[in-house]
């Protein structure tokens, strides 16, 4: 066995199973057939029913607040968490900290769930809030899990600058804080906007963990598309696969060239 | 708002935070202290506290009522008491259902991943070995999938794989009878592959691209068949990726949930669908919380080796 055929046939066939799927739930979005998999000719009519379903339009619009509002949070918690781990090198309970910021990683959804709801409903005994769930406790909850997202990618960033900018800075006299704002905060800019980026994407993509914290009248819309795929296929749920599958691809490709472009200069 | 001439440096918007800094630092609070104060108040009440009451929870008994479950600390006449119930964890080891779903959830999670180790090698081995200009583009088709809706990928799957689906389709144009994949174990290994492979690859791809092309030169020279040196040179160096990846495939596919509710039938028994029913539909959320306290304990072990192999990983 020659690896000069080996790697790129396995490769090739990998890719396959990587899109095959996707791309068959493209093309059959614009399918006229209700049966998802029987063709039947164009059409468009799946976009059109999606925009008038209030329910998926809804679940939509809260998915994507809670989403913008747990990046966010997620990402100024993170990014202190990194600069903490990366720039204390030693600190009392370092260890604990970095478990605690990594592994939410790796924790199973269910668990997490369950863990955040069985707080808030003991917090709200004990202390009288959060009063109810929704909206503001799924946010919580989602927070939560892409801090440790965030925290991965900027510590990354941090790790690898020249630290000699940030020395330099403070030898001319300028305070920590101020050395932060200035210098650090710019290099490390392309970081937040991926980690903010990834912590969005991982609160639009949660189903379990939503299904727990969240309280009647509040489906996000992982929540909406799964009580609808649970019952069999529904076309429109294609159509809704494919506008976002597009939106992502263009982002990633958008980031992607950017990317590429950036590199010349940087190893100047 | 106002606009701020670009032309005048801006020292002066800082200089609060330097009085701020002062004063806390004369009541012996350092600006470490005050960086580390939120993630750590947040993931102490919203991580390891949370996980806390869970464990606390498991040892309460189901009641109806708000909350359904009973008080661990009940005062009586001015004394506290302390009830803990461990019926729960006694269920767990004794009734079929709950020992057969965790074995079951560990092998199909071990096969699982296994199998995406052998599909997530070659691929990762062959971005590394790739032209410059191809790697970014293969490992742009790597992460892409990442980006895109879990819940949406399994369900493409099920278009796939269904009785009258794409590939039932396509086998039947040569006359093939239509396979039955849907709803079987056989269709959550492929879920899990197909949703898990981008973890596996991206921690190989990191190791794999790190390696000295003269060491394989070297061993090509001294006359050893390529096997041969990927089997005594490629893969223990690249074990530390091989490690992590395994594990980041192999401990969120433990708890999985819809995978397994999405493509398995009901006869494929996983842990985590387990727990989501004690909780949502027998609302016994006792037991749901020994279920998952339990969980934890199998997943541990898997945490802390992944730990370990990411620190090797980064490191190299």
């Amino acid at each position: 066995m020659r690896k000069g055929w080996f790697l790129p046939i396995a490769a090739a066939l990998g890719f396959s199973f990587l899109y095959a799927p996707i791309v068959s739930l493209v093309i059959f979005s614009f399918n006229e057939n209700r049966l998802v998999t029987v063709w039947s000719g164009f059409s468009l009519k799946w976009y059109g029913e999606l925009f008038n379903d209030p329910q998926m339009l809804g679940a939509a619009w809260l998915s994507l607040q809670i989403a913008a509002l747990s990046a966010t949070i997620a990402l100024v918690l993170g990014t202190l968490a990194a600069v903490a781990l990366v720039r204390f090198r030693r600190f009392k309970g370092r260890t604990l900290f970095a478990g605690m910021v990594s592994a939410p990683l790796v924790m199973p959804d269910v668990i997490t769930g369950l863990s955040l709801l069985l707080l808030f409903v003991a917090m709200e005994s004990i202390l009288g809030w959060p009063q109810g769930r929704g909206m503001l406790t799924i946010v919580i909850a989602h927070a939560t899990f892409c801090t440790a997202y965030v925290c991965v990618v900027v510590q990354s960033r941090l790790g690898d600058f020249d630290r000699s900018l940030e020395e330099a800075a403070m030898d001319l006299g300028a305070p920590p804080v101020r050395t932060f704002f200035d210098i650090t905060l710019p290099i490390i800019a392309p970081a937040l906007v991926s980690g903010w980026l990834l912590g969005f994407t991982l609160s639009l993509d949660d189903l379990v963990i939503a299904s727990f914290v969240s309280g009647p009248g509040s489906s996000t819309l992982p929540m909406v598309i799964f009580s609808k795929v649970r019952l069999g296929v529904s076309p429109d749920v294609n159509a809704l696969a494919t506008i976002i599958i597009g939106i992502v691809a263009l982002g990633v490709l958008a980031a992607t060239i950017i990317q590429l472009r950036s590199k010349p200069r940087t190893q100047i | 708002m106002t606009t701020r001439d670009p032309t005048i440096p801006p020292p002066r918007r800082l200089k609060p935070w330097n009085a701020v800094e002062r004063g806390l630092a004369r009541v012996g609070i350092s600006g470490r202290m005050l960086v580390l104060l939120a993630p750590v108040l947040w993931l102490l009440v919203f991580f390891l506290i949370p996980l806390a009451v869970v464990f606390g929870i498991s040892l309460a008994n189901k009641q109806f009522g708000r909350p359904p479950y009973t008080p661990l600390l009940t005062t009586d006449e001015g004394t506290v008491q302390l009830t803990l119930h461990l019926n729960n964890y006694i269920r767990l080891f004794t009734d079929n259902l709950y020992v057969a779903a965790y074995l079951s959830s560990i092998r199909i999670a071990a096969i699982a991943t296994v199998i995406t180790l052998l599909v997530g090698y070659p691929m990762a081995y062959a971005i590394a070995r790739s032209s410059d200009r191809w790697r970014n583009i293969l490992l742009m088709l790597v992460i892409l999938p990442f980006f895109t809706s879990f819940l949406l990928r399994v369900y493409a799957l099920t278009g796939f794989m269904r009785g009258n689906g794409v590939i039932n389709q396509f086998i039947g144009l040569f006359g093939f009878e239509p396979l039955v994949m849907m709803q079987t174990d056989f269709a959550v290994y492929v879920g899990i592959v197909y949703t898990y492979l981008p973890f596996m690859i991206l921690p190989l791809y990191t190791t794999l691209v790190k390696l000295d092309v003269s060491l394989f030169e070297a061993s090509a020279d001294l006359g050893a068949r390529p096997i041969h040196t990927f089997l005594f040179i490629t893969l223990p160096l690249s074990l530390p990726g091989v490690i992590a990846g395994s594990m980041l495939v192999f401990i969120p596919a433990i708890g999985e949930f819809v995978i397994p509710s999405l493509l398995g039938g009901p006869e494929t028994l996983m842990i985590g669908r387990v727990l989501w029913d004690e909780f949502f539909t027998n609302t016994n959320w006792p037991r749901a919380a020994a279920v998952a306290c339990a969980m934890l304990v199998v997943v541990v072990v898997p945490i802390m080796l992944l730990q370990k192999a990411q620190g090797a990983v980064v490191e190299k």
